[in-house]
């Protein structure tokens, strides 16, 4: 019985290939047009280069039309063209340039550890029982605490100085990475596990040779929201008593109305947030070119 | 126990009153087998008759079940599961070497299994009967002194299958491991083993001696009366039409 079932799958199977391979033929152009020989595909298509930039270029184009068409108040959103000005001044003032370095100093800083924490307690979570029970409620209780709560608690730690930002955007990057690599830690296929007892895998190997790289894909998504989360949270942090950086030069624009300066500010955290994202992105698709999905 | 012409060498694998239960569900009731080295062994049995569950106690993987008896096995068993279980993020020859090196021996055990070449492949770049035959690859270049298998031909198609009984065959033949492979299908049994053993109520029902030839065909009439052994002892009453 079994079979009989699995050579109709068989014959299926080749009839399908068949098809495929006749449509492909250059010159038989009948088998082409008939309407079975392809099914329709779920997946979106090939990749087609730099499309991720067509949005943000509408959007722009789209602003300039506005400006030059006198639709927008400059008061309020100034031209393209005059944010460019406006940051080629700030640029050549100095100004720019060092906001621009403290706040990326500050990102990095805050990235790193929370980068290496996040890992680090997700593998201590994610690979023993007693990690798991001293480490995952308690991130899960300070993931349900807002963290820009926190911060008027870490001024009166530690200081008002670059500490206290530092820690802050440490908080916001580790929880989205500890989730997900705990996440795909916990997911490892319970099959794989029974291979590598049955390979005479060691510990170290197992962790080595499968968990690691099979966490590695949540591992990922972790490290994409914490991109953006570490310049999220520098945003909000440099509006607060900061001497400088980007969120100071944008809350310092404010007072004085000056919104094309709050403009330049806001493109400069998209470009970072942006080529960090596709940096990240890049790796992945490197690290995980095993990988065949929808998006590859 | 049959008798059978390796007797004087210690047997491969040992098993006294092995028991084995799920909650108070008893699978395994008392059952004592011998399997001489290099024996072919087939194990039959109806879908919950405690085949995988007797597999599983033999290759050590039955960590949380209830159970009692006595095993001896083999320093050196490999496991071929249904599903390959190649790891998707190793390539081919990597999946082959997991818990071993080697290059060369890994290489060489491709080869044996015809996968020259895709040593660089990816998991996912293989179809069903080539990642079975990688797995194939990966269980024997640790040269095991014993070979579980449960149906690993499973969720192959017909032709398919038919090309990997003889490879199967042929790697046993020169590699002289014990084999022990689960299966439903009474001819893949018939085909292949020397001894083909019947699990029933969790006890070995049917233990029959295969004294034919190899390479043996699905149309040899003398193993139609083999065939109706083991339908008869699996309760599958043919058609008299
Ligand atoms: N982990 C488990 N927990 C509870 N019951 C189990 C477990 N594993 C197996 N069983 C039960 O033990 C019995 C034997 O299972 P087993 O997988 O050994 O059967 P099998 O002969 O391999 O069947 P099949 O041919 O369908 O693979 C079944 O009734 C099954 O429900
Ligand atoms: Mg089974």
């Amino acid at each position: 019985m079994s079979t009989s079932a699995s050579t109709s799958t068989s014959t299926t199977t080749s009839t399908t290939t068949t098809a495929t391979t006749t449509a492909t033929a250059p010159l038989d152009t009948e088998a082409r047009d008939t309407p079975r020989s392809r099914r329709r595909g779920l997946s979106p298509g090939r990749r087609l280069p730099a499309t991720r930039l067509i949005g943000p270029a509408l959007l722009l184009a789209l602003w300039a039309a506005a400006s030059a068409a006198g639709q927008l108040d400059p008061g309020a959103i100034p031209a393209p063209w005059t944010v460019v000005r406006t940051a080629g001044h700030l640029w050549s003032a100095g100004t720019l340039p060092t906001d621009i370095l403290t706040s990326l100093e500050r990102a990095a800083y805050g990235f790193a550890i929370g980068l290496t924490a996040g890992v680090v307690l997700a593998l201590a979570s994610g690979l023993s029982r007693v990690g798991e029970a001293l480490i995952d409620g308690t991130v899960n209780l300070n993931r349900a605490i807002p963290t820009l709560g926190l911060i008027p608690l870490f001024i009166l730690w530690l200081g008002i100085g670059e500490a206290f930002k530092i820690a802050i955007i440490a908080i916001v990057v580790y929880i989205p990475i500890y989730l997900n690599t705990h996440a795909a830690l916990s997911g490892i296929d319970s099959r794989f596990v029974e291979l590598a007892e049955v390979q005479g895998l060691s510990r170290l190997q197992f962790v080595r040779k499968i968990v690691v790289p099979g966490a590695l894909p949540g591992f990922f998504v972790g490290l994409r929201l914490g991109v953006t989360g570490s310049w999220l949270g520098l945003v909000v942090l440099e509006q607060i008593n900061a001497t400088s950086g980007l969120g100071y030069m944008m809350f310092q624009a404010q007072n004085y109305g000056q919104s094309d300066v709050i403009l330049v500010g806001l493109l400069v955290y998209g470009v970072f947030g942006l080529i960090s994202d596709s940096v990240v992105r890049l790796i992945e698709r490197r690290v995980l070119s095993w990988r065949r999905t929808l998006s590859s | 126990m049959a008798p059978h012409t390796e007797q004087l060498t210690r047997p491969a694998v040992q098993l006294r009153s092995l028991t084995r239960s799920f909650e108070d569900r008893t699978v395994l009731d008392g059952i004592d087998l011998d399997i001489p080295a290099g024996q072919f062994v087939a194990l039959l049995g109806h879908s919950g008759s405690g085949k995988s569950t007797l597999l599983r106690a033999i290759a050590g993987l039955d960590h949380n079940v209830a159970g009692s008896g006595h095993l001896t096995a083999p320093e050196r068993v490999s496991v071929v599961f249904q599903d390959s279980r190649l790891l998707p993020w190793r390539r081919v020859l990597d999946n082959v070497l997991l818990g071993t090196d080697g290059q060369d021996k890994g290489r060489a055990a491709l080869a044996e299994v015809g996968l020259k070449g895709r040593e660089r492949a990816w998991p996912s770049e293989l179809s069903g009967g080539e990642a079975q035959r990688a797995a194939l690859a990966r269980s024997l270049v640790r040269e095991p002194e014993l070979l579980l298998a449960d149906e690993p031909f499973g969720a192959l198609d017909a032709l398919t299958r038919i090309r990997m009984h003889g490879l199967l065959r042929q790697l046993w033949q020169r590699h002289q491991p014990s084999v022990l492979l689960v299966t439903h299908d009474v001819d893949e049994a018939i085909v292949l083993a020397d001894r083909v053993l019947v699990l029933d109520s969790g006890r070995i029902g049917v233990d029959l001696t295969i004294d034919r030839p190899h390479p043996r065909s699905y149309r040899d009439p003398l193993l139609g009366e083999y065939r109706e052994q083991l339908l008869a002892a699996l309760g599958v009453v043919e058609d008299p039409a």
